[in-house]
This record gives structure tokens, sequence and C-alpha cells, in this order.
């Protein structure tokens, strides 16, 4: 089997595919933003392999090396909300961050 | 040393078993990662998943990139998931009944796993024309390799620097972001601040409670008794 473009982008698209899911079912927001971290590993593997077969310039692999630290920040801010939810509510479920609900 | 040109599409066996090798661990751990019942293992997982697309980085030529993966995610992001499960303890722990019923959750697995499977079939088709890229031979002295550290901090310093200038803002401001609402605000913060309103409330009463101050020109004098 030859691995070509298309392969690398199935694959980057099952796991982002898989993030989804994770994001979507998942009520731990500890694992919420784990699926999240998944979701952006996957853009950056389709980022890669189109820059891999248009290597003129590497415009691709600036972009994931900025998305890369703009995920570091993402998770950063978000363990942070986590901590202060938890010392509100004593629970990391999703489903009990209803403060601006009532 | 002139760098070599490859012909892009053609991998080499080894390539191939390592994409192949990574691509299933990356599958097989991301899979264990949103399934996975304790956070600390599911931390564990997604190390691996990490570790897993920087073998894909590398069979893409980007060698750097997968190095920055490296130290990142899994010298950084991982160690900040597993610092506040820890922290956290055994409240990050999911709550075994789940209220939403099972066809919910058929439902809404198979949705996303038929929309990914048309995405990854339909771009599964996509292929490329041939394109070179540069690489060095063994043991080159000053060749600017594709992926190296050479040509992708090029690419970065010189082409966008500007970003790159913002992006050190933004984690600035992630920073400070993260400790100010990390941080909170402590009940005994509170109650300090509300005695100095109260402080503030009383400032007329001052004079009175400040009435034992002048004691301290007396103790002056007392000080100065012995020299007389």
């Amino acid at each position: 089997m030859a691995i070509g473009l298309g392969t690398y982008l199935a694959l980057a698209a099952v796991l982002f595919g898989i993030g989804a899911a994770g994001f979507l079912t998942r009520r731990n927001l500890l694992l919420q933003l784990m699926s999240i971290e998944i979701m952006l590993n996957a853009v950056n593997l389709t980022l890669v392999s189109f820059n891999r077969w248009s290597p003129a310039t590497h415009a691709g692999q600036v972009f994931a090396f900025f998305v890369i630290a703009i995920a570091a920040a993402e998770a950063a801010v978000g363990l942070a909300i986590l901590i202060s939810l938890f010392r509100l509510k004593k629970t990391v479920e999703s489903d009990r961050a209803d403060l601006l609900r009532h | 040393m002139d760098p070599v040109e490859v012909v892009g599409s053609d991998m080499s066996t080894m390539g191939q078993v390592l994409f192949a090798v990574c691509g299933v661990l990356a599958l097989v751990t991301a899979i264990t990662t949103i399934t996975q019942r304790t956070p600390l293992r599911a931390a564990m997982a997604l190390l691996g998943h990490i570790l897993a697309l920087a073998g894909l980085y590398i069979t893409l030529h980007a060698q750097l990139l997968a190095a920055i993966q490296l130290i990142v995610y899994a010298g950084a992001v991982v160690v900040l998931f597993v610092f506040v499960i820890m922290l956290i303890g055994p409240g990050a722990l999911d709550r075994p009944p789940d209220e939403r019923g099972v066809r919910t959750k058929i439902i809404g697995a198979a949705t996303v796993a038929m929309l990914t499977g048309a995405i990854a079939f339909q771009v599964g088709e996509a292929t490329a024309p041939l394109t070179t890229i540069h690489t060095c031979p063994e043991g080159a002295g000053d060749c600017v390799e594709f992926g190296g550290v050479a040509a992708l901090s090029h690419a970065i310093f010189v082409g966008a620097a500007v970003p790159f200038e913002l992006v050190s803002m933004l984690l600035l401001v992630a920073i400070i972001a993260a400790i100010a609402i990390a941080r909170g605000v402590h009940a005994g913060e509170r109650r300090s601040e509300v005695e100095g309103v109260d402080m503030a409330e009383k400032l007329p009463i001052r004079p009175t409670v400040l009435d034992p101050l002048p004691a301290s020109p007396g103790s002056e004098r007392d000080l100065d008794a012995p020299a007389e």
C-alpha cells in the first residue's frame, strides 16, 4: 500500500473524529480538555502533511508551530478555569457548571 | 554542502513501518484517552498519543516540529494535566452513573462515526503530485534541510516575526489570566477587606484610638533623662 497524502489526511480525520466524540460524550472537564488537545493535534497533522507535499515554503509547519503555542495557552487557561470551578462546586463535571443558568 | 533532492512521494520502507506503527499507536491511544474512566490513565494515554504524533511528524520530514511537540506537549501540557489531577484528587473521578440514556449515546456516537468516516474516505482519495524536498546526507556541515532547525527558524523569524511576537504576548496574557482565575478569592481575604471598610467608616473615632501614641515622645524624654 502506497502511503500518500490521502493516508495522512484520513488518519488525521479519524483522530479528529475521536477527539470530537470524546468532547461530546464525556462529562469530565479534564477529559474534555484532553479531547480538545487530540483535535488540535489532528489539525496539526493535517497541516504538516500538506506541507510535506507542498514543500516550497514552510507555511504549514509554521502554522502548526503557532497552533502548538496556542494549544498550550488554551490548556493553561482551561485548567485554571477547571481549578476555579472545582473550588466552587467541588466537582469537575461540566454538567454542574450551571452558575449562569439560574 | 548542497542539499540532496529527494523525490517527495517515495517513502522508504523504514518510513512506512514508522508510519504504520505510529498511526496505529495514535489511533489506539486516542481511543484509550477518551474511554478511560480514570483521568490519570487518560493523561498517560494522551502522552502516548503525543509521542506517536511526534513519530508521524518525523515521517513527514518535520524534525524540529517533532521536537517542539515533545517539549511542549509531553513536557509541559501533560505535566500540567497530571498536576491538576493530583491537585484535585479523588474529585477528578467520573461519577459512575451516567444519567443520559444509552440511546442518546449510541445516536451521538453513530453520527460522529458516520461523519468522520465520510470525511476520512473522501480525503483518503486525495493525491498530490510528486514533489522534491531538500534533505542532507549523513554528516553534512552547514546544509539547510527541509523541516530542520535552520529552515523552520528562518521561516518563523523572517517570514512570521510579527505573529511570533504576538504569540509571546498571548502566552503572557494567558499566564496572567490563568493565575488570576486559579487564585480565586479566599474567605480570609474577603473578611479582611470587610474589616478594612469598617475601619474606614470608623475614621472619626480614630483620634481617640490614636491618643496613646503621643506617649512615644515621653519615652524619648525618659531616654534623655539619664543624660541630664
